[in-house]
C-alpha cells in the first residue's frame, strides 16, 4: 500500500532523511518512531505530497506521490502534527467544507460528516468554533477530517501528542478500530504506543531506517538472555550462592537497594531483590520459585523483566551514533 | 465542485473575522463622504447657474458627480483591496493550513480562483453599496446610465487587477502585514508612475503612461469601452494568478 524507495531529502545543506525505504502492507498499522528531528515529518510530508522528495520515489496506493500526487491525495488522509486547522470555523462547517473538497457525493455528505462525527466523539461541539475547541478535541477533529473520504491510506503525524492520558486511551482506541478499513502510518516518540497499537515499527534515527520488525520481535532479538527479576526475604548471600548454581543460569545480581523506596522495609531488612539472567528462551521461573520454597524463603515478587521498548530503542539510537563516530 | 467550496470558506472566513465587516464599512463612510461633498458642490453650482444661465452649460449630474465619484472609489479600493487580500494565502501558511489543504485532492488553480472569486465578491459588494449613492442620485436628477455602467465595468476591471496583485503579495510571504504593504507599494507606483509621463520625454512618455494603472481607466470613466484597456486590466489580472499558480507550485519542487 505505501512504498517508499530510497527516498532522501536535503533542506539546503542539511540531510533531513537519508535513503528510507519501507513497505506497507495493505490493512497494517505501522508505527514511526523516532527522537525529535529524526525525519518522520518529512518522510510523512513526501507521502503526502507536500513536501518533494530530493531523490528517491515513493508510491501510495499504486500511486507515485509526485507525478500522480491527485489519485494519491484521493485516496489518503493526512493529520499533520500541531492539527492546523481554521479556527474561525465550527466543527461541522469545516466538516462539510472537507467533504466537499475531498469528492464526498452531495447526497452522501450528511451522512458520511455524522458517521466521522460519531466515531470520534464530536457529536456535543458540532456547532462550536473550533478555536474554541480543547486540544483533545481539536485532534479528534483533525482525525475526522482525515476520515471523511474513507481514505485507503491513512498518515497521522504524532496523533496522542499533548493530550491528557484519558484522551490518549481514547485516540488509541480510535485507532486500532480503524484499522482493518485503512491502512495506517503513524508517527509517534511514545514508545509504549507503538507496542500497543502498531504491528510493526520503522525506528528511525538521524534521518535513517535503524530497525523495521514487529514489537515482539524487536524486543526479543535484541535480548542477549531472558531475564528475571525477583524479591526474595532471605540470608543475601544464601541466596546468590544458591541461585547461581541453578542449572541454565548465567548471572544473579543482587540490586543496590539503598535507593529503594521506605514501603518495601516492610518485608523485612533481609528483603532483596535480584536479576537472574539465563540463557536465551530458557524459562526458569518454576525452578526459582521451588528452590526458594524448598529452602524455606520467602518469595515475595517474580516477574520477567523483559527489555522494554524504551531500552531497545535507546541502544539501537546510541549504537547507531556510535558507528558514526567511530 | 472544489472552485464553489473554495470560494464558500473564503467568503465565509471574510464575514467569520472582521475583515469583511470594517472594509464594508469603511468603504460606506468614505465613499458617502464622497458623495455628500460632489454633490453639495454641484448643488452649489446649480444654483449660480440658475441666477447666470451661461454658468449652466456642460453642467450635468453625470459628468459633475457621478464620474468624480468613480474615481474617488478608485482611491479607495487602492488602500482597502490589500486589507481584502493578504490573509488569502498568507494566513494559511502562517497557521499551516496550507499543509492540510495541499493534502486535499484539489488543483491549485481550484483553489487560487475559488480565493480570487471570494475577495472578487467582497469587491463587488463594497461596488453594490456604491450603487445605492448612484440610485439614489438618480431618483431626482438625469443620469447617462452608458457612462454608469461602463464606469462600473471599469472599476470592476481595475479591482480585478488590484486583486490580482494583492493574491500574489499573499502568495509569496507568510506575513500578512508584508503582503498588504508589499501589495500597496507596487499598486501605488504602478498609480504614479503616469505622473511623470509627460515629463519623460518622447519615448520613455508613452510607456509609461501605458504602465499606469489608472490611466487605463479614463476611458471607462468618459463612457467608452476600449478593447486595449479592457486587454490591459485582464492580461494584469491574468499575469498576476499565473505568477501566484507558479508560487504554489514551486512551494511542491522546492520543498
Amino acid at each position: 500500500m505505501i512504498e517508499a524507495d530510497k527516498l532522501t531529502k536535503y533542506y539546503d545543506k542539511f540531510t533531513a532523511i537519508r535513503d528510507i525505504s519501507f513497505k506497507v502492507e495493505k490493512g497494517e498499522i505501522v508505527g514511526f518512531l523516532g527522537p525529535n528531528g529524526a525525519g518522520k515529518t518529512t518522510t510523512m510530508r513526501i507521502l503526502t505530497g507536500f513536501l518533494p522528495p530530493s531523490s528517491g520515489t515513493a508510491r501510495v496506493a499504486g500511486y507515485d506521490v509526485l507525478t500522480e500526487s491527485l489519485q494519491v491525495r484521493r485516496r489518503i488522509g493526512y493529520l499533520p502534527e500541531n492539527v492546523p486547522l481554521y479556527t474561525d470555523m465550527k466543527v461541522t462547517n469545516y466538516l462539510e467544507f472537507v467533504a466537499e473538497v475531498k469528492g464526498v457525493e452531495r447526497g452522501n455528505r450528511r451522512h458520511k460528516i455524522g458517521e466521522v462525527m460519531d466515531k470520534c466523539g464530536l457529536a456535543e461541539v458540532r456547532r462550536t468554533l473550533i478555536g474554541a475547541l480543547s486540544r483533545g478535541y481539536r485532534q479528534r477533529v483533525g482525525i475526522a477530517q482525515a476520515l471523511l473520504n474513507d481514505p485507503e491510506v491513512l498518515i497521522l503525524d504524532e496523533p496522542t501528542i499533548g493530550l491528557d492520558p484519558k484522551q490518549i486511551i481514547e485516540i488509541r482506541q480510535l485507532i486500532k478500530a480503524l484499522a482493518g478499513q485503512s491502512t495506517i502510518i503513524l508517527s509517534t516518540h511514545i514508545l509504549p504506543e507503538v507496542s500497543m497499537i502498531c504491528h510493526r515499527v520503522i525506528i528511525i534515527n538521524n534521518g535513517q531506517v535503524v530497525a523495521v520488525d514487529t514489537p515482539e520481535n524487536l524486543t526479543a532479538g535484541l535480548q542477549s538472555s531472558t531475564k528475571l527479576r525477583i524479591r526474595v526475604d532471605g540470608p543475601v548471600d544464601q541466596v546468590g550462592v544458591a541461585l547461581t548454581h541453578l542449572p541454565g543460569v548465567l548471572r544473579v545480581v543482587a540490586e543496590d537497594e539503598t535507593h529503594m523506596p521506605a514501603c518495601d522495609a516492610q518485608a523485612g531488612e533481609t528483603a532483596r531483590s535480584f536479576v537472574v539472567e539465563s540463557e536465551r528462551n530458557c524459562d526458569l521461573r518454576r525452578e526459582v520459585s521451588r528452590l526458594i520454597v524448598e529452602r524455606g524463603w520467602g518469595l515475595l515478587e517474580l516477574r520477567p523483566a523483559d527489555m522494554s521498548l524504551e531500552e531497545i530503542f535507546v541502544r539501537l539510537v546510541t549504537k547507531e551514533a556510535q558507528e558514526v563516530r567511530a | 465542485m472544489n472552485v464553489l467550496a473554495i470560494f464558500k470558506k473564503e467568503f465565509r472566513a471574510y464575514f467569520a473575522s472582521p475583515i469583511a465587516y470594517v472594509v464594508l464599512t469603511i468603504f460606506a463612510l468614505i465613499s458617502g463622504f464622497f458623495f455628500y461633498s460632489l454633490l453639495t458642490f454641484f448643488s452649489l453650482n446649480s444654483l449660480q447657474a440658475a441666477m447666470n444661465p451661461a454658468l449652466g452649460q456642460g453642467l450635468n449630474a453625470s459628468e459633475w458627480i457621478v464620474r468624480p465619484l468613480f474615481r474617488d472609489i478608485a482611491v479607495t479600493m487602492l488602500l482597502l483591496m490589500p486589507a481584502a487580500t493578504m490573509r488569502l494565502f498568507s494566513e494559511e501558511k502562517k497557521t499551516g493550513t496550507i499543509e492540510l489543504l495541499f493534502s486535499y485532492p484539489i488543483r491549485d488553480w481550484e483553489l487560487l480562483l475559488g480565493k480570487f472569486l471570494a475577495a472578487l465578491a467582497l469587491y463587488a459588494a463594497m461596488l453594490g453599496i456604491s450603487l445605492l449613492d448612484v440610485a439614489m442620485l438618480g431618483s431626482f436628477a438625469r443620469l447617462e446610465w452608458g457612462l454608469i455602467v461602463s464606469g462600473y465595468i471599469g472599476l470592476l476591471l481595475l479591482g480585478m487587477a488590484f486583486l490580482g496583485l494583492g493574491i500574489l503579495a499573499s502568495a509569496l510571504t507568510e506575513n500578512q502585514v508584508v503582503a498588504a504593504v508589499g501589495a500597496f507599494g507596487v499598486l501605488l507606483l504602478l498609480w504614479v508612475i503616469g505622473w511623470s509621463a509627460e515629463a519623460a520625454g518622447p519615448t520613455l512618455g508613452p510607456i509609461l503612461s501605458h504602465l499606469s494603472i489608472i490611466n487605463h481607466y479614463d476611458s471607462f470613466a468618459k463612457g467608452t469601452i476600449e478593447s486595449r484597456d479592457v486587454i490591459y486590466y485582464l492580461n494584469f489580472t491574468l499575469l498576476c494568478l499565473f505568477l501566484t499558480l507558479r508560487s504554489l507550485e514551486s512551494k511542491r519542487w522546492r520543498g
